[in-house]
């Protein structure tokens, strides 16, 4: 289409082109998404979406500010100015204080090494800590103890009233970047190279008990650890920067399996050697991970990997899934998984199984009979470079959402409600299933009829 | 939105249609001969050819107590518009039937002066002999030196054409009150000022007076008076006396109503007391009269800077001092105001009168539709003259509530007078009646009766209508009585809804008597106005369709319970067939006779057999009760009627119908009015009320409009994408040429709300997804520089939202689209050739589509199921059925409908003030590449 613009003379050497991202067409059938509300409010990159409630989230990101979003309609609820300078980490902490009653709070850290914590419901700002000699990059509630973590160059347990419960000695200089929650009151720190496992041992009786001790340290990793996420109980999983990826088990911190060539094209009898040269660490880092029970998905490069923790596998891939890194993905009940990237634009994709070789896959729905020859082809011919492996899945790409202008940071998955996505760009865009808006919009209407009296007879 | 194209023969674009349209001439065999009886310029729809001014105008006339009745000045001020017409001569008549000079001044007995607060008065005029008829409104202004101290003037509308002064004449009433009121206000002011003055000369003259009378009383020890010092002494008695009747006369005029002011539309008095609140303090001077009370208002007082004068004992002969100026009476401010209301009335009135009244009709149908017209209609416009609706009691309807109340009061006369000024009106003016039987007049006037003069004429006393003459000249149809009103407006509410037109016929008709002299004052208040029954003699046809011409106030039906279908069967339903195949206003009535269109008798009564326009639409009235709360459609759907049932009807009625082209009726129609307008006679473009820029681009758009739909032949996809709510992108290096395209297609772009129209002329930035949230419509420039790519590249990226006209390489890129809706929105072979018949054909369609979507919208079960365990599903089919098969849509055009849906569902649940946030809707459906 852009050629068709410029007018033909110029072909633009389109990335679209060559590094075989898959595209999907206009026409989406199984895209719900057909309405979108833009949320203008911040002023530079918004990187944290988190969840409040069922129709609340809060925002924040370089520009200190923090706001608080109804998800439904896209009103801006509260915005809150306190830090300085950006945030780098934010977490939801829903406390329930003496009255019992359930209160909806936020911690937010800032590069102004404050920590602040919110009231979501009056905007007040409940108390705010900024004794940190390094800047806070993660925050972790543990909401079985009621106290929660701060990582930075120590890692601190702070209770819900901000006293600081115990801290660890100083670690690095580079800090704490990832803290995960396992049984048995430990916590896994990602700190540089190294996972670092800590144990609480609390008291319930007074704040002077309270003691953190450093475990275990797992030097497994050759590079940075990028991602640490948690399965389940048992297992936990993490990532690093060149592409390994190691699960381990939550109890007694031993390495279950590991993966670490999957983004190697050679593995896969794929000859591409434009892309090799310019594989640069990037290319390859796990840059987020999630899981379900079955599957952790990761988030390599441009590429959407699925390893199967009982096959201990890769069993799908789709290894340019966008046109540049993907720095976000997240699983949805329904199958499906919906990742953004650096190219500024939202995927959702399919897990699905693949049949028998030679034939097309069999349609799930009635609109695919016609309307997917495109896609399922291309999916084909990615699932056929990786026979090596034979998977038995495949990735199958149903909706792209595009809308940001810049690089989309994150979204968050409001299920009925839509999806809320963040992004360089200073936006958020709320998408939303244009059908169920429309029939909802019918309801107010019917509703402010009947308040109005309109509705009745009028002779 | 509603007015039909082309009824109305009337104007004459000046800038007109290039000469891509400009056709060589018919072969002289071919050509119809022209109207024989016309001479050079005559106009066959001229109404009276006698008059001797070729368009309306305003006089402004004084009864000079020096020189008699003398024009002062006309509006506009251009010699060629009164032409040969005798200013003088029509001063004098419209000043001789002046009834209140008499009974201000002094009254008999009263110790001293006496102001009288007088209302003005408002007649009809009419002069056979010259041609000319008039609305005259009579004013009188104080001026301390005439007699009595008023000064009677009169300002008076001037027209050929005795309906438009006629049946506008509550609109001119209301327009002209608020010239005089401002003409009065200044004057109250300048005559307050003149007071002060002439006190503080009394004053000085007094202190004068006293110094020499005491000088001669010390000069003289005589113990007798010289006569001089009684001269000086009854002088000085003289002067005082003369003190206290102009401190009363100040106080007078001070203690006029003040709170009458804050109706009147010109407020910026503010400055002005401000500044005289700045002069107060210098007001103290004690040597200022005493006759400033405290806590008076200083509202009147002016500069204090004034040196008093000695006034002598005899003033000048009356005849020798110079009247001052209009603009001298009233202060310079208020004359300029008053001037700019004139001429604000002159450009609202002139043209033809059936322009006004469609203009009228439409705009106060438009304003029922509170529900749907911000969707395609510029709201500001319909809301722009909220003062009106003070004067006009009830026409501002269709935003309120009903109330009883509010009704009767609609039924009343609307122009606001004291009593009593009318009944002293009534009692200065010698009343002759005379009744014959209608028949036995001659027609003189080939016009109309409108349905409410009718009406009026059947139910009113006999003895109040009627011709009521003079012995000589002056003929007085009726004037307006103070009792009648009230009277009038009670038996009107009580009236059974559809009376028998025999009844009124059979009636007692009375007649003017037309005098050998020429002046006829017809009427001063149409609320009982008083068409002669001898109009009607002359129109059978318009007699015969009466049962059409609604009884209950004003033709307006929507209830759909009382369609003429219903009431008078078979007959009508021919007739509205035949009607249908002649007119354009009724084809587009036709499919929804009483549900759609609101104005379906109104089309009948405007049609005669052969196509041809004779009777100009009929003012406007409020409807009934029930049509006024915005849901007219809608109560008669939720009080258990299933939709199916009202929509099966009209549309097994329209299936026919629709066939025969819209198109074609319109342009025979354009035809008709075009080859009036070119040789319409009197006043070029009637610029519409206040708002000649919006008649203008209307105009412009409607051409370029049209001029698209011929070249571009995939101007349906587009003009699709626009209703369907996708931007459409007009991309071009040249930017003359795409603001054109923009301003043609803009005509097609469906309003978010009550903002200003979502169309962007001109943007040379890359696009960003929040402006298509924000319009729908954007010309963006196309460069080579490295600028230009990223534009292009955004446009890429962007393109599933977006419609993309390249009008450099004339291709369009947007999807599908297979309806018919826009094909009969923009037949590219159509004959329409003006484009403001174009832009009405446009308006009509979109009407149409948007009476769909009130429907569609309002529908409840078409939204929310009936009982609670009914599925999803079977909704979902509910609508799509409604759709298809009820409302009669295609494929794409079920987009558009539901898009307009959705914007009413979004206007209508949108608290008032709060602007919700914009949101885009957007569809994944593949786009084409069209080329030329």
């Amino acid at each position: 289409m852009l050629r068709w613009l410029i007018g033909g003379g110029r072909e633009p050497q389109g990335l679209a082109e060559k590094s075989s991202v898959q595209t999907i067409g206009e026409e989406q059938i199984q895209n719900p998404y057909t309405e979108l509300l833009v949320l203008k409010g911040h002023q530079d990159i918004v990187r944290f979406l988190v969840q409040i409630d069922d129709c609340r989230f809060a925002s924040a990101g370089d520009d200190g500010i923090i706001f608080l979003w109804n998800a439904q309609t896209g009103e801006k609820l509260l915005e809150l100015h306190g830090h300085t300078h950006k945030i780098t980490a934010m977490a939801p902490f829903s406390s329930s204080d003496v009255t019992e009653e359930k209160v909806d709070l936020i911690i937010t850290a800032s590069a102004d090494r404050t920590v602040i914590i919110w009231d979501c419901t009056s905007g007040r700002q409940i108390q705010k800590v900024s004794c940190f000699h390094s800047t806070v990059k993660c925050l972790t509630v543990l909401q079985r103890l009621n106290v929660w973590l701060s990582g930075g160059s120590d890692l601190c347990v702070w209770n819900q009233k901000l006293d600081l419960l115990c801290k660890t000695s100083h670690l690095t200089d580079a800090g704490i970047s990832a803290l995960v929650e396992l049984p048995k009151n430990c916590v896994a720190a990602a700190v540089g190279k190294e996972l670092i496992i800590f144990r609480l041992s609390a008291s319930y009786n007074g704040s002077e008990d309270w003691n953190v001790l450093e475990v275990k340290r797992l030097v497994d990793h050759q590079d940075n650890i990028s991602s640490l996420v948690s399965v389940n109980d048992l297992t936990f999983v993490t990532g690093s920067h060149v592409g390994e990826l190691i699960v381990w088990d939550a109890l007694d911190w031993t390495k279950q399996a590991s993966e670490c060539n999957f983004w190697d094209s050679s593995v896969h009898r794929d000859v591409q050697p434009e892309i090799k040269l310019s594989q640069t660490p990037n290319e390859t880092s796990v840059q987020h991970l999630t899981s379900d029970e079955e599957c952790v998905f990761a988030a390599v490069g441009k590429g959407i990997y699925v390893y199967n923790l009982q096959m201990k596998r890769v069993i799908a891939c789709q290894r340019t899934a966008h046109d540049s890194s993907v720095l976000h993905i997240e699983k949805l009940p329904n199958r499906q998984l919906i990742s953004c990237s650096e190219d500024g634009s939202v995927r959702i994709w399919e897990l699905r199984e693949k049949q028998q070789l030679p034939a097309e896959p069999v349609p799930t729905g009635f609109f695919n009979m016609w309307g997917f020859g495109r896609a399922n082809k291309q999916a084909n011919q990615a699932a056929k470079k990786m026979q090596e492996n034979t998977p038995t899945y495949f990735l199958e790409l149903v909706g792209d959402l595009i809308g940001h202008s810049s690089a989309v940071q994150m979204f968050l998955y409001f299920g009925e409600l839509g999806l809320a996505t963040c992004s360089a760009d200073h936006l958020i865009i709320l998408w939303k299933d244009g059908e169920r808006e429309s029939s909802l919009r019918s309801l107010t209407l019917f509703k402010k009829l009947a308040q109005n009296g309109d509705l009745q007879l009028r002779l | 939105m509603i007015s039909a194209p082309d009824v109305v023969a009337f104007t004459r674009e000046e800038e007109l249609e290039d000469d891509l349209y400009r056709e060589p001439p018919l072969p002289e065999e071919y050509s119809v001969p022209l109207f024989p009886f016309a001479g050079n310029g005559a106009n066959p729809w001229a109404k009276v050819a006698g008059s001797k001014f070729t368009r309306d105008f305003i006089l402004i006339s004084e009864f000079s107590e020096q020189v008699g009745p003398q024009p002062l000045l006309t509006i506009p001020d251009d010699a060629k518009v009164s032409g040969t017409f005798d200013l003088n001569y029509f001063s004098l008549r419209i000043m001789s039937v002046d009834y209140q000079a008499s009974f201000v001044g002094h009254p008999p007995g009263s110790a001293y002066p006496k102001l009288n607060f007088v209302e003005d008065s408002k007649v009809v005029l009419g002069d056979s002999k010259e041609g000319a008829f008039a609305y005259v409104h009579h004013l009188t202004l104080y001026d301390l030196e005439a007699r009595g101290f008023v000064r009677p003037f009169c300002m008076a509308y001037i027209s050929a054409d005795e309906h438009k002064i006629m049946q506008q004449f509550q609109e001119l009433s209301a327009e002209f009150s608020k010239a005089s009121e401002c003409l009065k206000t200044g004057n109250r002011k300048a005559f307050a000022n003149e007071l002060e003055k002439k006190l503080k000369d009394l004053d000085y003259t007094r202190t004068v007076l006293h110094n020499e009378t005491e000088l001669q009383k010390k000069a003289n020890d005589k113990g007798y008076y010289t006569t001089q010092a009684i001269e000086k002494a009854n002088e000085l008695a003289s002067v005082e006396k003369s003190i206290i009747e102009h401190q009363d006369l100040l106080k007078q005029i001070r203690s006029y109503p003040y709170r009458k002011l804050k109706d009147s539309e010109f407020h910026p008095y503010e400055p002005e007391c401000a500044l005289d609140r700045a002069d107060m303090g210098s007001d103290q001077d004690p040597t200022a009269s005493d006759s400033a009370e405290p806590g008076e208002t200083h509202l009147y007082t002016h500069v204090p800077s004034y040196t008093p004068k000695l006034i002598k004992a005899k003033s000048a002969k009356c005849f020798d001092k110079k009247l001052k100026t209009l603009e001298e009476l009233c202060d310079v401010y208020f004359f300029t105001q008053t001037l700019d209301q004139l001429h604000h009335i002159e450009r609202t009135f002139r043209g033809d009168v059936c322009y006004l009244l469609t203009e009228q009709i439409s705009r106060a149908l438009l304003k029922q539709q509170s529900v749907t017209n911000f969707l395609f209609e510029d709201v500001s416009f319909l809301d722009e003259k909220p003062p009106e609706k003070q004067y006009r009691g009830c026409q501002g309807l269709g935003q309120d509530a009903i109330d009883e109340k509010c009704l009767e009061e609609s039924l009343a006369p609307k122009v606001v007078i004291s009593l009593g000024s009318y009944k002293s009106s009534v009692e200065c003016v010698p009343i002759k009646m005379e009744q014959e039987m209608e028949d036995s007049e001659e027609p003189k006037m080939s016009e109309s009766v409108t349905s409410e003069h009718q009406e009026n004429l059947d139910y009113l006393d006999t003895d109040i209508k009627g011709s009521i003459s003079s012995g000589e000249s002056i003929e007085v149809l009726g004037t307006e009585k103070s009792g009648s009103g009230l009277t009038k407006s009670e038996s009107q509410a009580s009236l059974p809804v559809i009376p028998s037109p025999q009844a009124g016929r059979s009636k007692v008709g009375s007649r003017r008597t037309v005098s050998e002299d020429s002046i006829e004052v017809l009427s001063t208040c149409p609320s009982e106005s008083l068409i002669p029954e001898d109009f009607k003699a002359s129109y059978p046809s318009a007699i015969n369709e009466e049962p059409y011409v609604d009884d209950d106030e004003g033709g307006l039906r929507f209830n759909p319970r009382m369609t003429p279908g219903v009431d008078d069967g078979q007959d009508d339903i021919s007739k509205q067939e035949s009607l249908v195949q002649v007119d354009a206003a009724c084809c587009i009535g036709k499919e929804s006779p009483n549900f759609l269109e609101p104005l379906p008798e109104l089309g009948q009564k405007v049609c005669e057999e052969d196509g041809v326009v004779r009777i100009p639409p009929q003012p406007y009235r409020p409807a009934e009760q029930g049509l006024r709360g915005g849901f007219p459609s809608h109560d008669g759907l939720s009080g258990g009627l299933l939709p199916y049932e009202l929509d099966s009807r009209y549309l097994t009625g329209s299936r026919e119908v629709s066939k025969s082209s819209l198109d074609e009726c319109s342009d025979s129609m354009s035809y008709i009015s075009s080859a009036a307008s070119t040789c319409s006679d009197r006043t070029p473009s009637p610029a519409h009320l206040a708002c000649s820029g919006g008649e203008r681009h209307r105009k412009r758009a409607g051409q370029n409009a049209l001029r698209f739909i011929r070249q571009y032949p995939f101007a349906h996809p587009a003009i699709y994408s626009l209703l369907s709510g996708r931007t459409l992108v007009v991309l071009g290096e040249d930017e003359a040429m795409v603001k054109k395209l923009v301003t043609a297609l803009s005509i097609f772009v469906p309003n978010c709300g009550l903002y200003a129209k979502p169309v962007k002329h001109w943007v040379t930035s890359p696009l960003h997804l929040v402006d298509f949230q924000k319009w729908k419509l954007i010309g963006l420039q196309r460069t080579v520089s490295p600028a230009g790519v990223n534009v292009l590249h955004a446009l890429s990226r962007y393109s599933r939202y977006l419609s993309i006209l390249d009008a450099d390489s004339k291709t369009l890129r947007c999807p599908l689209y297979k309806g018919t809706v826009v094909t009969r929105l923009a037949d590219h072979r159509t004959q329409i050739k003006r484009g403001s018949t174009y832009y009405m054909h446009v308006q009509s369609i979109l009407t149409q589509l948007c009476s769909k979507a009130f429907l569609f919208t309002f529908c409840h079960h078409l939204h929310l199921p009936i009982s609670e365990r009914e599925p999803e599903e079977s909704v979902v089919n509910r609508r799509i059925n409604f759709l298809k098969l009820q409302l009669g849509l295609a494929n794409e055009d079920i987009k558009i409908v539901q898009y307009l849906a959705e914007l009413l569902k979004l206007h209508y649940i949108q608290e008032p003030g709060q602007r919700g946030n914009p949101l885009l809707r957007f569809d994944y459906v593949p786009s084409f590449l069209y080329k030329i």
